[in-house]
């Protein structure tokens, strides 16, 4: 039995402080993304479970819906479209005083026209002369129950371009970390078990070469991109471009921990498949790679993550135009045209996020081992 | 319409590099086969083709960029004309980059410093506590997700509305609760940055937190318990045995996060694209590369000072990288 002690009580506490400080931001980013967006922009995501206050202005059928009694001209109706379950608690008819009528109170506009408002947002509006054309404005102020929707998902998706970037951000990742995984193996394979001449030269220019940031590489690529493009005929950026360089900068991390890997299976193996005639591809084929593949794991996931959360490769050699803009970029970009939308911004964060926390919550195991161990990329 | 056809290139490109070892080994064997030799003569080209996709790869994307940056350095800003140490000159003059060279020394103090504490602290407190292991993923989790979305999550906590509107930023609905005036906190010289490197911690703590707790493992029960029966409080346990032995670690933490930190560019990017005084080396890069045309000079300048900061303490990384792999 553990004891409870004043210590332990106050190291619950500080570890629930600590937690609960680093868990409010994405909560309230996911909580934001399915409110609805006019509560949204009013209210704090922490009162979402509460009834708000709304001040809304609302317009009257117009002239096509009134029905003549006796003398009387009438429009029945109500202000609200969809069904919702917002509840009046008052109303006024000019912006000055927009408070000016409690419900099914009768007020009068400026012409004369009366009206009823009622809880449900149901009216009736009254008038010696025929109606206008255009409805009458309403200024209403109602109590609207918590609301929660996936409209914010549905619009960012399919009309923001988020879905389309979602795509593509899968076109460049998943290629720019499987590549460099093939390329590489066969590269620290040969760098280990292979004798060549020049082999550890080369092996320390990959080691050293550990330690150059990408941005040495990217004035000098984008020039070889230019010209390659200009002669081709074609543009600069494309997605095999992009894919190539998210495989030149992983190239020497990713020949790193490969050889550090093979490095640590027992060298009589290889010797034995020697003996017995295996060519150095049937060793890779039949031995190496079925030995590798938890490390060929973590270095897939680690690779993997880092194209779909990297924002500046995609930047700078992808065009941002709709056919190849990738997440990052996408919401970027939005926070700068649409700084004030929030139900954008959160839902399409929230979505770029979605296959970084599928694999965080599934892979937990290769995604420490993999961040871990990519303390050594540039 | 969503447009799939990217997803199609994918296969291609992959399919690509698989043929290519695929039947350069199958034909080689084919060969060997009939020759019915010993392979040794085979063995330079099979090394070849083994090597040659990743060696060209690095030549082009690794060894040729770090000359042309360095040569670049010396020339205009289209790279045509050699303009000598103009660029240098100008670098140590602009106001802009000293701003940027300032802020990233902010960074390089407060981030690592504060991840490592947190890390450090909330480790201790999680292996003694039954919901560790959840406390741990919940404080682990924002390493999975992008700097842009984290700046989405604490650009929303940091949002401003007038005095009078309903704030819907956490943080300043909290000022407000208490009687204070909100504040629009990442236009605010200076403090801004704090809020910037903040978004930083949040996101590297985890990474501390998790190597902490693996190596947290490794130090001996026998001297905790012999700690204890000498009576030694659980804050001296702390300060006296853990942090000492841990040394190496945060070593290990402090270098891999100062990397990170000083090629920080998204965050910056997206929340303030430089502007309020919280310019960085690495966005400053990527603004000359594409400001009035680009400046390939400049930019280079800006590159290369970011390598001269890495190289010390990656090589440092690295170095012990290799130490550990040799125990």
């Amino acid at each position: 039995m553990k004891k409870f002690t004043l210590s332990s009580l106050l190291s619950q506490l500080l570890l629930l402080f600590f937690v609960v400080i680093w868990i409010i931001p994405t909560f309230g980013l996911f909580i934001s993304s399915l409110r609805d967006k006019d509560l949204l922009a009013i209210s704090g995501w922490w009162t979402s479970l509460k009834t708000t206050q709304v001040n809304e202005i609302y317009r009257s059928e117009g002239s096509k819906e009134q029905i003549q009694e006796n003398d009387l001209f009438l429009i029945k109706g109500n202000i609200f479209e969809d069904d919702s379950n917002k509840k009046i608690i008052s109303y006024g008819v000019t912006s000055k005083n927009i408070n000016e009528f409690d419900i099914e109170q009768v007020g009068v506009f400026k012409d004369g026209t009366k009206i009823q408002l009622f809880e449900n947002g149901n009216y009736i509006l009254t008038s010696s002369k025929e109606f206008k054309k255009k409805g009458k404005r309403i200024f209403v102020t109602s109590l609207s129950p918590p609301k929660f929707t996936l409209d914010n998902y549905r619009e960012v998706l399919f009309n923001e371009g988020l879905g389309q970037a979602f795509i593509n951000t899968l076109a460049v990742a998943i290629p720019s970390a499987i590549i460099p995984l093939v390329i590489c193996s066969f590269f620290a394979y040969a760098l280990t078990w292979m004798n060549f001449f020049g082999r550890d030269t080369l092996l320390a220019l990959v080691i050293a070469s550990l330690v150059v940031p990408l941005q040495m590489s990217l004035i000098p690529l984008l020039s070889i991109y230019n010209d390659i493009g200009s002669i081709m005929g074609v543009g600069a950026k494309s997605y095999p471009g992009v894919w190539m360089a998210h495989t030149g900068f992983g190239l020497a991390s990713t020949t790193f921990l490969l050889r550090n890997f093979l490095k640590s299976l027992p060298k009589e193996m290889i010797e034995a498949a020697k003996v017995d005639g295996a060519s150095h591809y049937d060793t890779f084929l039949r031995i190496i790679l079925p030995l590798s593949i938890p490390a060929f794991a973590s270095i897939f996931i680690l690779q993997f993550l880092w194209v779909w959360n990297d924002l500046l490769v995609g930047l700078v050699f992808l065009d941002q135009v709709p056919s190849e803009i990738i997440l990052s970029a996408k919401l970027r970009e939005l926070l700068g045209s649409r700084g004030e939308n929030w139900e954008i911004l959160t839902t399409g964060a929230f979505i770029s996020m979605t296959i970084p926390l599928l694999i965080f919550f599934s892979l937990q195991k290769y995604f420490i081992r993999g961040l871990v161990a990519g303390s050594v990329k540039g | 319409m969503l447009d799939i056809s990217p997803l199609l290139y994918v296969c291609l490109g992959i399919l690509f590099f698989l043929c290519y070892f695929h039947f350069s080994n199958f034909f080689l064997d084919k060969i060997d086969k009939k020759k019915g030799k010993i392979k040794s003569h085979n063995l330079n080209l099979r090394a070849f083709i083994f090597v040659a996709p990743a060696l060209i790869v690095f030549l082009i994307f690794i060894i040729y960029p770090v000359l042309e940056t360095f040569r670049l350095s010396f020339y205009d800003k289209y790279g045509r004309d050699f303009v000598g140490f103009n660029n240098y000159l100008w670098a140590f003059k602009d106001p802009e980059l000293r701003r940027g060279l300032l802020n990233n020394l902010g960074w390089l103090i407060v981030v690592p410093t504060l991840s490592t504490a947190f890390g450090l602290i909330i480790a201790n407190l999680a292996d003694r506590i039954w919901w560790g292991t959840i406390a741990k993923s919940i404080i682990f989790m924002p390493m999975a997700i992008s700097f842009v979305g984290a700046g989405v999550i604490w650009k929303f906590i940091y949002d401003y509305r007038g005095p009078g509107d309903a704030q819907i930023g956490l943080l300043n609905a909290i000022v407000v609760s208490f009687g204070y005036e909100p504040q629009a906190w990442i236009t605010i010289p200076i403090w801004n940055n704090l809020f910037l490197m903040a978004i930083m911690i949040w996101i590297q703590t985890g990474l501390a937190l998790v190597i902490f707790s693996a190596a947290l493992r490794g130090i001996p029960k026998e001297t905790l318990e012999a700690a204890k029966i000498d009576g030694a409080s659980e804050f001296k346990t702390f300060t006296s045995i853990i942090v000492p032995y841990l040394g190496p670690t945060i070593l290990v933490i402090w270098t891999i996060i100062t990397i990170v930190v000083l090629k920080i560019f998204d965050i910056v990017l997206a929340m303030t694209n430089g502007q309020w005084q919280t310019e960085v080396l690495a966005n400053l890069m990527f603004d000359w590369m594409f400001r009035g045309g680009g400046d390939s000079g400049r930019g280079s300048v800006l590159a290369l000072f970011i390598m001269i900061g890495v190289i010390p303490i990656m090589a440092l990384n690295i170095y012990k990288h290799k130490q550990e792999q040799k125990i």
